[in-house]
C-alpha cells in the first residue's frame, strides 16, 4: 500500500515544519472475539499551522489515530513524531492539548478552576502564559460565567470550558475527538466559527475528528478520509475555501459540490 | 431549585422583573417552611393521642408510660442520662472514626491493587453477614467488658458501608478523565488526589450518614452484652425493673443524639459538596 501520493495542501507556504509525522503505524485491539486492526499502516505528515479533520464511517479508527499522536494508545508498530519528539515528551513539555468529545470537566470546580487545572498539575510549572484563564473563557465567549460550577452550564458551554482549558497551557497542537457530537446544530453552528477564529489566533495545529461531512468541509483545510476494517487512509481532499468562514458557506455551491464529492468517497470507505 | 437563580450572575435572558422574582422567592420560602413545619405539627398530634390514649384507658405506667411521664423522667434524671450518654457517645464516636478510617484505608489499597480486593473482598461481605447479636459476644470475650470491645463493636459495623461505597466511589472516574489526566502528564498522586478522591465524596457521605446511626446501634448492642455504664446497660436496667418511663427516656436520649450525629454529617456534606447539586436535592 503507497501513500506517498496522499499530499496536504495548505495554504501558506510550503516550508514549513512537521507538526505530526506518522509512519507506518499499525494498531490493534484483542477482545474476545479475536484481534481487531483498528490501524493499519497509517502514514500521514501533518504541517505545523494546519487544520486537518478526520472523517470516516464508525470503526475506521480515526479517534484511535488522535489517541496514538497524544500517547494515551501504544502502536503495535511505526512511530509517530510529534513537533521533532515522540508523543509521551510531547506530551510532557505541554505542546499536545486534547478535547474530549464529552467535556470531561471536573464537576466540583468552577469554571475557571477548570481551566486552570492543567496549570496545578503534571510538575513543571509554565514559565510564561500566552493568555490567563479568564481571557481564554472570554475568548471561548464566556466572560462572566468564571465562577459557574459545570452543572449549571449547558452542554455547549461546558464544552467551550473544555476548550479554553486545552489552550491554556498554549499547545502547539490540539487534537479534538468529536467535540461538538453530543451538542444541538445552532450551537455546533456556533462554536465552528469560534474555532476558526481561535485557530486564527492561536496558530496551532488542529487535528478535529468528527463524523459529520458538513462539519468536517467547513473546518478542514483538508479531510482525510478513513475507511473501516482495517482503518487506513482511503483519501485526502483539499478543502479549496476562503480562510474566513462563515456559516453562510454552507449555502455556497462550491461547499455543496465538496460535500457531495466528500459523501462519494465516503460511501466507498 | 433555587441554585442558579440565587446567584448574581450577569445571566442573559433574564428579565429584570424585581417584583416577579420577589414572589418567586416567597412562594419558595413558603413551601419550604410548610415542608418544616408540617412534619412538627404531626409529631405533636401523635405525641397529643398518645397521651389522651394513657390517661383515658388508664394504662399502667410499666406498660405504656405517658409522654408527660418521659418528659418528667428526662428531666429529673437528667444527669444520670447525660453521664450515660457520654459513656456510649465516646464509644460510638470512636468506632466511627476508627472503622471508617480503616474502610478508607483498605478501599484504596483495593482500588489500586485488584489481586487484594479479590482475595479480601469476599471475605469482608461474608463477615458482613454476620449479625452484629452473634459477633458481639465474641468481641466482648476477645476485648473485655471495658470500652475497647464496644468500640470494636462499632467500627466494625461501620466499616462494610463505607468500604464498599469507597471502593465504588474511588473508581467513578470517567475514562475520559484518566486520559484527561494523563495528557497532563499527572502523576498517580496527582491522580488520587485530583481525581478519585473529589469524584468519591458524594460516595463518601452517604456511607458516613449511614455509618452516623449505625455507630450508635453498634455501641448500645455492645453495652447489652456486659456494662454497668451507658445507654444499653441503662435500657437493660430499666427493662428489669420495669421503670418503662426511664427506658423510655433512655431511648428519646439515644435517637436524639443518633439524630444529631447525622445533622452533623449531613452539614459536613452540604458544606462540602456545594457542587453536587443532584445528590443534594434527592
Amino acid at each position: 500500500m503507497t501513500q506517498t501520493s496522499l499530499k496536504l495542501s495548505t495554504h501558506s507556504s510550503p516550508g514549513r515544519a512537521t507538526a505530526v509525522d506518522i509512519i507506518n503505524v499499525t494498531v490493534r485491539f484483542t477482545t474476545d472475539r479475536g484481534t481487531v486492526t483498528a490501524l493499519d499502516n497509517i502514514d500521514l505528515q501533518v504541517p505545523a499551522g494546519a487544520f486537518l479533520t478526520l472523517l470516516g464511517p464508525s470503526g475506521c479508527g480515526k479517534s484511535t489515530l488522535l489517541r496514538v499522536v497524544a500517547d494515551l494508545i501504544e502502536p503495535a508498530s511505526g512511530s509517530v513524531t510529534v513537533l521533532g519528539s515522540s508523543p509521551s515528551v510531547a506530551r510532557g513539555r505541554r505542546d499536545i492539548g486534547f478535547v474530549f468529545q464529552d467535556a470531561a470537566l471536573l464537576p466540583w470546580r468552577t469554571a475557571i478552576q477548570n481551566v486552570e487545572l492543567p496549570l496545578e498539575i503534571g510538575g513543571q510549572k509554565p514559565t510564561k502564559q500566552r493568555w490567563s484563564s479568564k481571557e481564554l473563557l472570554q475568548l471561548v465567549g464566556l466572560a462572566g460565567w468564571e465562577h459557574a460550577f459545570p452543572h449549571e452550564l449547558s452542554g455547549g458551554m461546558r464544552q467551550r470550558v473544555a476548550i479554553a482549558r486545552a489552550l491554556i497551557t498554549d499547545p502547539k497542537l490540539l487534537l479534538m475527538d468529536e467535540p461538538f457530537g453530543a451538542l444541538d446544530e445552532i450551537t455546533r453552528d456556533r462554536l465552528n466559527e469560534e474555532l476558526l477564529q481561535i485557530w486564527a489566533s492561536t496558530g496551532t495545529t488542529i487535528l478535529f475528528v468528527t463524523h459529520s461531512i458538513y462539519e468536517a468541509a467547513f473546518l478542514g483545510e483538508n479531510v482525510l478520509l478513513l475507511a473501516a476494517n482495517p482503518g487506513r487512509v482511503k483519501e485526502i481532499v483539499p478543502i479549496p475555501l476562503p480562510g474566513n468562514r462563515k456559516v453562510s458557506l454552507r449555502e455556497t455551491k462550491g461547499f455543496v459540490d465538496l460535500v457531495a464529492q466528500l459523501r462519494r468517497v465516503l460511501e466507498t470507505c | 431549585m433555587t441554585t442558579i437563580m440565587d446567584q448574581a450572575l450577569p445571566h442573559r435572558g433574564f428579565s429584570a422583573d424585581d417584583g416577579e422574582r420577589e414572589r418567586y422567592q416567597a412562594r419558595i420560602r413558603a413551601l419550604q417552611w410548610r415542608k418544616r413545619l408540617l412534619p412538627a405539627v404531626a409529631c405533636f398530634g401523635i405525641l397529643a393521642i398518645w397521651e389522651i390514649a394513657v390517661r383515658g384507658f388508664e394504662i399502667p405506667p410499666f406498660l405504656a408510660p405517658a409522654p408527660s411521664a418521659v418528659a418528667q423522667v428526662l428531666y429529673a434524671d437528667f444527669g444520670l442520662l447525660m453521664s450515660n450518654l457520654l459513656t456510649t457517645a465516646t464509644e460510638a464516636i470512636l468506632g466511627f472514626i476508627i472503622g471508617n478510617l480503616a474502610a478508607l484505608i483498605i478501599a484504596t489499597v483495593f482500588v489500586y491493587h485488584r489481586t487484594t480486593e479479590e482475595a479480601f473482598f469476599p471475605i469482608a461481605v461474608m463477615v458482613h453477614t454476620v449479625p452484629v447479636l452473634a459477633y458481639a459476644p465474641i468481641l466482648v470475650l476477645l476485648l473485655g467488658n471495658g470500652l475497647e470491645a464496644k468500640i470494636a463493636i462499632s467500627a466494625l459495623i461501620c466499616f462494610f458501608p463505607t468500604l464498599v461505597n469507597m471502593t465504588r466511589g474511588l473508581r467513578n472516574v470517567s475514562a475520559q478523565q484518566l486520559e484527561l489526566m494523563r495528557i497532563l502528564s499527572a502523576s498517580p498522586r496527582e491522580v488520587f488526589v485530583k481525581l478519585r478522591i473529589k469524584s468519591s465524596l458524594p460516595y463518601l457521605f452517604s456511607a458516613l450518614k449511614i455509618a452516623a446511626s449505625t455507630a450508635v446501634i453498634g455501641a448500645i448492642v455492645g453495652e447489652w452484652i456486659g456494662a454497668s455504664n451507658g445507654l444499653g446497660a441503662l435500657i437493660i436496667q430499666a427493662t428489669y425493673n420495669y421503670n418503662s418511663p426511664l427506658l423510655y427516656a433512655t431511648i428519646v436520649v439515644g435517637s436524639a443524639f443518633s439524630g444529631l450525629f447525622f445533622a452533623i454529617v449531613s452539614w459536613a456534606e452540604r458544606r462540602t459538596l456545594t457542587w453536587n447539586v443532584d445528590e443534594a436535592r434527592s
